[in-house]
């Protein structure tokens, strides 16, 4: 009697609540913004190598000896005007007018790939005064660092031309809005980046 | 149900990924190009003739823009992801304080400590 009592209490009760709903893609926001602040890490990690290293010369050449601060200014600026052109990308999809959103991420790729450009000039000038990643240990630290943003920005232009191909074929679709967005937190971040880059390495080096 | 689902969608589209305006933009663009010409001018022109000095004030430009570009370019908020954002950004910047300060503080220490000339190798056992 009583034992039937329990065991018609111990039945289990399945509550067949309704699992709330959740849009595709309602979360790939948040993930994604996860994977950043993981990437922040990352570079927390090389800014301390830098930080611990970037005075170990070894009698080989300086900061003052190698940055060009108008080439970094100038470097800063293309980044900055990215990152304002892929905001106007993005204010033109929320009112679906693809050719000027196609147009927008046009720009912000032009002025991406002359921030490699530049930067690319800066190593290879380095490299050709003697100054290669193998010199210092603050040369070793800075390549790594530094390259390891370029590497970022590289992969964004591949991406910004995936989604730009995307977009000419399936236009601004669902999908294509939310690849948009995490392209944006990704060019954005990177720029965040780049802050740390020119007032850690470039300007602090200068008055070293 | 419909109802629900249209207010599940609602606070998906502004808790999720909020949309910057026009003028944010603008207002985030202007500030950070004052935030980065101003430590450019202060390194070039050496206008403060302590190098500590201007080293500070460089790396409080630095925290500010970074800051700016968080909040207009990111749209970084508390509302976001219904607060999730925000607490994985805390959780990173004290995995980052620490990293940095600790790094830093221990490899300084060790340096200061390793220098040659500190101790005198000929009085070593």
């Amino acid at each position: 009697m009583a034992s039937s009592a329990t065991t018609a209490g111990a039945e289990p009760v399945f509550h067949l609540e309704e699992e709330h709903a959740h849009a595709e893609g309602g979360s790939t926001m948040l993930g994604f913004w996860l994977y950043l602040m993981s990437d922040c890490l990352i570079f927390a990690m090389l800014f301390a190598a830098y930080g611990v290293l970037g005075g170990n010369y070894t009698a080989g050449p300086a900061p003052k000896d190698l940055f060009d601060l108008d080439l970094v200014a100038l470097n800063t600026a293309m980044l900055l005007f990215s990152s304002i052109t892929y905001g106007f990308a993005m204010l033109t999809m929320d009112k679906g007018r693809v050719a000027a959103t196609q147009a927008w991420l046009a720009v912000t790729g032009l002025f991406g790939l002359a921030f490699l450009s530049i930067e690319l000039y800066e190593f290879s000038h380095m490299i050709h005064e003697g100054a290669t990643p193998q010199r210092s240990a603050f040369l070793s630290s800075f390549f790594t660092l530094v390259g390891t943003h370029g590497l970022h920005v590289t992969f964004g232009l591949v991406w910004l031309v995936t989604l730009m191909t995307q977009v000419a074929r399936f236009g601004l679709v669902e999908a294509n809005r939310r690849r948009l967005m995490c392209l944006s937190m990704f060019w954005h971040f990177l720029d965040v980046v780049w802050i740390g880059v020119f007032t850690f390495v470039y300007l602090m080096g200068m008055l070293r | 149900m419909s109802a629900h689902d249209h207010a599940e969608d609602h606070g998906h589209a502004h808790g999720g990924a909020a949309h910057g305006s026009f003028r944010g933009y603008l207002i985030g663009f202007v500030l950070s190009v004052i935030l980065t010409a101003i430590p450019f001018w202060l390194v070039m022109s050496g206008a403060i003739d302590d190098k500590q000095a201007t080293a500070i004030v460089i790396m409080a430009f630095a925290v500010v823009q970074i800051v700016v570009h968080m909040v207009f370019f990111l749209y970084m908020n508390t509302a976001s992801e219904g607060g999730w954002s925000m607490l994985a950004l805390i959780f990173t910047l004290i995995l980052v304080v620490i990293v940095l300060t600790g790094s830093l503080w221990v490899m300084y220490h060790l340096n200061a400590n390793m220098m040659p000339g500190l101790h005198d190798m000929r009085e070593m056992p």
